[in-house]
């Protein structure tokens, strides 16, 4: 009986990574390797990947992943002192503000600055950073301001008494103190920015393309298979060089300073500092409200002065969709639920598989390469993979939320491995030994302790998902799109009332989204405080 | 009756209990004792379910309980940290093991007020196990051990963390609770006076076995072997081939005179323990109750009363 | 806290399965699928539907390639019924992608041979016009400037930066023109010398409505600044028919010698959930009817013989004798290796 307890255990044990292996193996491994296979065909695209256009889009790519980079820690690092280390009434206001941005959809900023920007300037390099720069603010002044709080401010204190001046406590050691989080926020924001495809696509015009966006050209315009699995394998490995590197570079980014409690690092503004801190708030308030404000106007703004057109034409018939525009919100909200079920469940398995066992590090890769995978990649990877039956998926009802599922795993399970650790594995033996079966265990023990992760891991995944784009606009179909696919039809299809449309839509996704993730959060914040 | 039969465990091909075996009478308070690594603690946990033993079986009144899954021992555990659960309040932690068992509602309010009384945190039910101090805690865990009415409790090390004071009063509560609900105890410890003073038995273990299982007093009147007695704070042992000589410090006398100096002179509580030289440069340790003992470098004449030592099996190891 | 995960929960499902049943459709309905330049009149679209006794819905999927790229994606599995918009240039690529299913209407006899280009009859010829450098009439008065007559005008000195031409990567009448500039010029090496030589001098659009609406200065919109385009050789009688005015003359005149025949086709989508309405449409699309109504709400022409032509169109677009062409087996073959030699060329 005991021998048959272990077998049920064991195989248990091996239903939870079946699961998402299974789900990995059809939906991401498969995909990618028909690419490979039907674009490449067993021969290496040297032809491809050395054409002149491919280097001049490599380039371009890392140009502007850098660039953007640069500008989002120099705009960034200010907010980030400010919210670190300078206590000021709604400080916690303008930390949960910061994040906003980073979870709203890209095509819903990048929608933004069309609205907020003279037409002459809306198409081409300047609204791509500013874009990137308004998205990843909010990383720079998590990673960053985050670290920087806990910096244990006597250390300060220390070499002031020592004769160090402002400047020189900034130099060596301020900056050598914040290098992990600095790494850390460069890198995170220069992989968002290198495989970055809503923005770029609506405001690159003809002549600016990244990888992902000349992969998605390959894909749908050109039909050139065996480019766009030439330029897929560049981007692939690409995305793997810059995790890797980042990943020694936090690793080398020398010995951590103590971390004190955060409350006691933030204090009142010197007197030098008042105007600081001022200034570094009314950037940040126009920067981050100008582009939006700007959406919203559009959106009332009709040719009669302001009004309601626009929103009422979301509720009429339109050649640019079978259904009428507002039924999207429901399609969004219908996808993006399921999505975020299916991203918990085999996140959440396979966050588990991770905790429990030790040795399944290719497990946890095997996950996280959806993430360097881009989504244009995956949306081309099950157009073409599951168009013959019986792997004929293409208009199944289920097939947007798996792959939005997809996109938002990885971020699941990053929230929940860590969770999963961090459970005492004798608190599970106390529940086992107090007469609690193994379901039981897992019920009373593992889901309480994870709740709040799960939570917080809900709210991203169904933020991702409401606003994933990449793979969404292969895979829609004009009977039940989501947001921002409306959205993208309505902007390429030219008139001010299309314009305008696409304006109310975004107004309407970035209020859905913004809902979802404060529900979510409040859900999982009421909880009790461990 | 809780038997332990000739218990395997290998960790990676290393032995962590290696034939391990002793017994437990019903109503008994076996302490187990052994220094870390020995195996004590992979001990309870194979007695409690946790770990499957690669060879060996548990027989708790007659029944085996090899084919019996952790949850359904019905063998109480209280943890080293204690492993409360944070997510719970004290009554939550207490009442977890009642609910298990399908226990109606209102009975398990009943039993967990009971339970705080015994451990003596009565009206603690709603409180956050996180406010509460370790001695505290010690006692909430305690409870929650009890409250299912275990055939047998185990405890590994529980007063491992606290100090002093707070230890010897636990200690004491321990002892009378165990003589008052007339349990099956397996206490493991390290540390010999809490083995001591909660045991009717001490099993010594060492390297995943058990050496000797004797009452407090058989084990000072006759350690199984020099590393026993050592490891209870014998000192003065002589070795002479594959026998030990032990001498209690009580028969080794000490008088002004010559022939050995002594090292230094210490005193806890109402003895003094002295430690002198011989010629030979061996080194003997000797009590006294006397306040106007030798001081440290005073020479002195060792007598020791060979009738009173004892004599024990060598330890090869 | 877990009642309010079971709701939202709840809720969740109830919208899906809301969704999943209001997708199917109460009335029988034909779903047309084209770009959007498509237009028919209301009173066409009503016509066939009280003809036919099926609604006619119509997905109107981004410009003509952009709407013939998404239906080669769901090849199989189509959006629609029937699809309209495929003209030459595209054409090897539409019957590559297995897109449609034959059918030949019986008006197709009364179709000018010229521009039945399936002989297959996957798909079958619907509209012809002409794609053509247009300019500003206007604006070459003003400035003293000979108006251009040839591709080789526009390396003239003073006619720097005077150019819009669309991305031929995903603008079809981009496309026309670049194919035109290799039916000039020959297949070799000079159609891309003549392109890297003016390629400071144009702007690249994506599509046409942003090359003629905000940078030509020739259109109604008077927005832009340049006076050259490409565009449509219906373009003066669109621009006279808009002004609403009787003129003598169009602001915007056509460069004949650089015009290249279009044709437009449609066909019965593969997997089409009613390819009976499919069929109706088909017919409906080549009948006299929806045929004369063609010239004034798309701006090109009818492929059934005899049918008439608006006054307007006769006088200032009269259809184009002789435009440039390529065969359609030529573009299929090489139009993908021109695109990107373009792309590298003129972009980069």
């Amino acid at each position: 009986m005991l021998l048959k307890h272990k077998a049920t255990g064991t195989l248990g044990r091996a239903a939870l990574v079946a699961i998402p292996v299974a789900f990995l193996g059809l939906f991401f491994v498969y995909p990618l390797a028909t690419i490979f296979r039907r674009g490449l065909g067993g021969s290496f695209p040297t032809d491809v990947l050395f054409d002149r256009g491919t280097l001049h889009i490599v380039w371009f790519t890392i140009w502007q992943a850098t660039a953007s980079t640069a500008l989002t820690l120099a705009a960034g690092l200010p907010l980030a002192w400010a919210t670190a280390r300078v206590a000021f009434r709604g400080r916690g206001l303008v930390r949960a503000l910061v994040v906003v941005p980073f979870v709203l959809p890209t095509v819903v900023v990048a929608t933004a600055f069309l609205a907020l920007l003279p037409e002459s300037m809306q198409r081409g390099v300047v609204p791509i950073l500013l874009a990137h720069v308004f998205f990843n603010v909010a990383v720079v002044v998590r990673v960053v301001g985050g670290y920087w709080a806990r910096l244990d401010p006597s250390l300060w204190d220390a070499a002031a008494t020592l004769g160090a001046s402002p400047s020189r406590r900034f130099r060596e050691l301020t900056l050598p103190a914040l290098r992990p989080a600095l790494a850390a926020a460069s890198a995170l924001t220069f992989l968002f920015c290198f495989t970055s495809f809503g923005v770029i696509v609506i405001l690159g015009g003809p002549r600016f393309a990244t990888l992902e966006v000349d992969i998605y050209d390959l894909a749908t315009q050109t039909f050139d298979l065996r480019a766009a699995a030439a330029l897929s394998l560049l981007q692939l490995a690409a995305v793997g060089a810059i995790v890797a590197v980042s990943s020694s570079l936090e690793a080398r980014a020398g010995a951590r300073l103590p971390l004190a409690v955060e409350q006691l690092a933030a204090r009142r503004a010197r007197d030098w500092e008042r105007p600081a801190l001022v200034a570094t708030l009314a950037v940040a308030a126009v920067g981050f409200g100008l582009p939006l404000a700007a959406l919203i106007e559009r959106s009332f703004a009709t040719a009669n002065g302001a009004g309601l057109a626009f929103y009422r034409a979301l509720g009429r018939d339109t050649p640019s969709l079978l259904v009428a525009p507002w039924r999207a919100v429901e399609y969004s909200l219908a996808y993006a639920a399921a999505a975020t079920g299916i991203a918990l469940v085999v996140g959440a398995l396979a966050a588990a598989a991770f905790a429990s066992q030790r040795g399944s590090r290719w497990l946890d890769t095997a996950v996280m390469l959806p993430l360097g995978a881009s989504a244009v990649m995956l949306g081309y990877g099950f157009v073409i993979a599951f168009d013959t039956s019986p792997l004929d998926f293409r208009d199944a009802v289920w097939i947007v939320p798996v792959v939005q599922a997809l996109v938002a795993a990885p971020f699941v399970v990053r929230i929940l491995t860590p969770a999963m650790r961090g459970i005492d594995p004798r608190l599970r033996e106390a529940a086992a030994v107090l007469g609690a079966p193994p379901a039981r265990v897992r019920r009373e023990i593992d889901l309480p302790l994870v709740l709040r992760p799960l939570g917080v891991a809900a709210g991203l995944a169904f933020a991702i998902a409401l606003g994933e784009f990449g793979a969404t606009v292969f895979l829609a179909r004009s009977d039940r799109p989501t947001l921002p696919v409306a959205i993208f039809r309505f902007l390429e299809r030219p008139g001010a009332t299309n314009q305008g449309t696409a304006a109310a839509l975004c107004v309407v996704l970035m209020a859905v989204t913004v809902l979802a993730v404060g529900i979510a959060d409040r859900l999982t914040s009421r909880r009790g405080a461990f | 009756m809780l038997q332990v039969e000739e218990i395997r465990v290998a960790f990676d091909g290393a032995p962590a209990l290696d034939g391990a075996a002793v017994e437990a009478e019903t109503g008994e308070t076996l302490s187990v004792l052994g220094p870390s690594g020995c195996g004590k603690t992979t001990l309870l946990r194979v007695i409690a379910g946790l770990q499957a033993p690669d060879s060996g079986r548990i027989v708790l009144d007659r029944d085996d309980l090899a084919s019996i899954p952790v949850h359904q021992r019905g063998i109480g555990l209280m943890f080293q940290d204690n492993a409360l659960f944070p997510h719970r309040d004290v009554a939550g932690n207490i009442a977890f093991g009642l609910r298990m068992n399908g226990l109606p509602h209102h009975e398990i309010a009943q039993r967990v007020r009971e339970l705080l009384d015994l451990v003596g945190l009565p009206g603690a039910e709603k409180r956050a196990v996180q406010t509460l101090s370790g001695g505290e805690q010690q006692r909430v865990a305690l409870a929650r051990a009890l409250a299912p009415k275990p055939r047998v409790l185990l405890l590994d090390e529980p007063l491992g963390s606290l100090d002093g004071p707070l230890r010897e009063r636990l200690l004491s509560d321990l002892r009378e609770l165990f003589a008052a609900l007339q349990l099956t105890v397996v206490y493991v410890t390290h540390d010999a006076g809490e083995a001591f003073a909660l045991g009717h038995a001490v099993a010594v273990m060492r390297a995943g076995k058990v050496v000797q299982k004797a009452t407090s007093d058989e084990l000072w009147r006759q350690p199984a072997d020099d590393w026993v007695a050592r490891f209870l704070g014998m000192r003065n042992i002589r070795e002479n081939g594959d026998r030990c000589t032990v001498i209690p410090p009580e028969a080794v006398e000490i008088t002004p005179g010559v022939g050995a100096v002594v090292v230094s002179t210490e005193r806890r509580g109402a003895v003094v323990w002295l430690r002198v030289r011989l010629e030979n440069g061996d080194e003997l340790d000797s009590i006294t109750t006397a306040t106007n003992h030798p001081r440290a470098g005073d020479r002195v004449t060792v007598k020791v009363d060979e009738t009173a030592t004892i004599a024990v099996a060598r330890w090869p190891g | 806290m877990r009642r309010a995960f079971v709701v939202a929960t709840a809720v969740a499902v109830a919208i899906v399965g809301a969704s999943i049943g209001a997708a199917a459709p109460v009335a029988r309905s034909v779903v047309l699928v084209t770009h959007d330049s498509f237009a028919i009149s209301k009173s066409t679209k009503a016509a066939f539907e009280t003809q036919s006794g099926l609604k006619l819905r119509i997905l109107q999927n981004g410009d003509a390639g952009a709407a013939l790229n998404r239906a080669l994606l769901t090849a199989g599995r189509p959006e629609g019924d029937v699809f309209f918009g495929v003209d030459n240039n595209l054409l090897s690529r539409a019957l590559g992608g297995k897109l449609f299913d034959a059918y030949t209407p019986a008006a197709l006899t009364q179709v000018e041979r010229a521009y039945d280009l399936d002989l297959s009859h996957h798909l079958v010829p619907i509209d012809h016009g002409a794609i053509c450098l247009v300019y500003d009439r206007a604006w070459f008065a003003a400035h003293k400037l000979r108006p251009p007559y040839t591709f080789e005008d526009l390396l003239r000195p003073g006619y720097a930066k005077l150019t819009v031409v669309e991305n031929p990567a995903t603008s079809t009448p981009g496309l026309a023109f670049m194919l035109a500039t290799i039916a000039h010029f020959g297949s070799g090496k000079a159609p891309w010398t003549y392109w890297s030589r003016i390629k400071r001098d144009v702007l690249v659009t994506n599509g046409w409505d942003e090359a003629y609406n905000a940078q030509f200065s020739g259109s109604s919109s008077h927005k832009g600044k340049r006076p050259i385009v490409v565009s449509y050789s219906s373009d003066p009688a669109a621009e006279v028919y808009f002004a609403g005015k009787p003129r003598t003359q169009a602001p915007v005149a056509v460069v004949r010698n650089t015009c290249f025949g279009q044709v437009e086709l449609a066909g019965i989508l593969r997997g089409a959930k009613n390819p009976d309405g499919a069929r109706k449409l088909v017919d409906f699309l080549l009948s006299q009817r929806f045929q004369a109504g063609i010239p004034l709400t798309m701006f090109v022409y009818p492929v059934r013989g005899r049918t008439p032509l608006p006054a307007v169109f006769m006088r200032f677009s009269p259809p184009m004798s002789s435009p440039l062409t390529l065969s359609p087996a030529t573009i299929g073959a090489n139009r993908d290796a021109w695109i990107s030699e373009w792309t590298d060329t003129v972009l980069r």
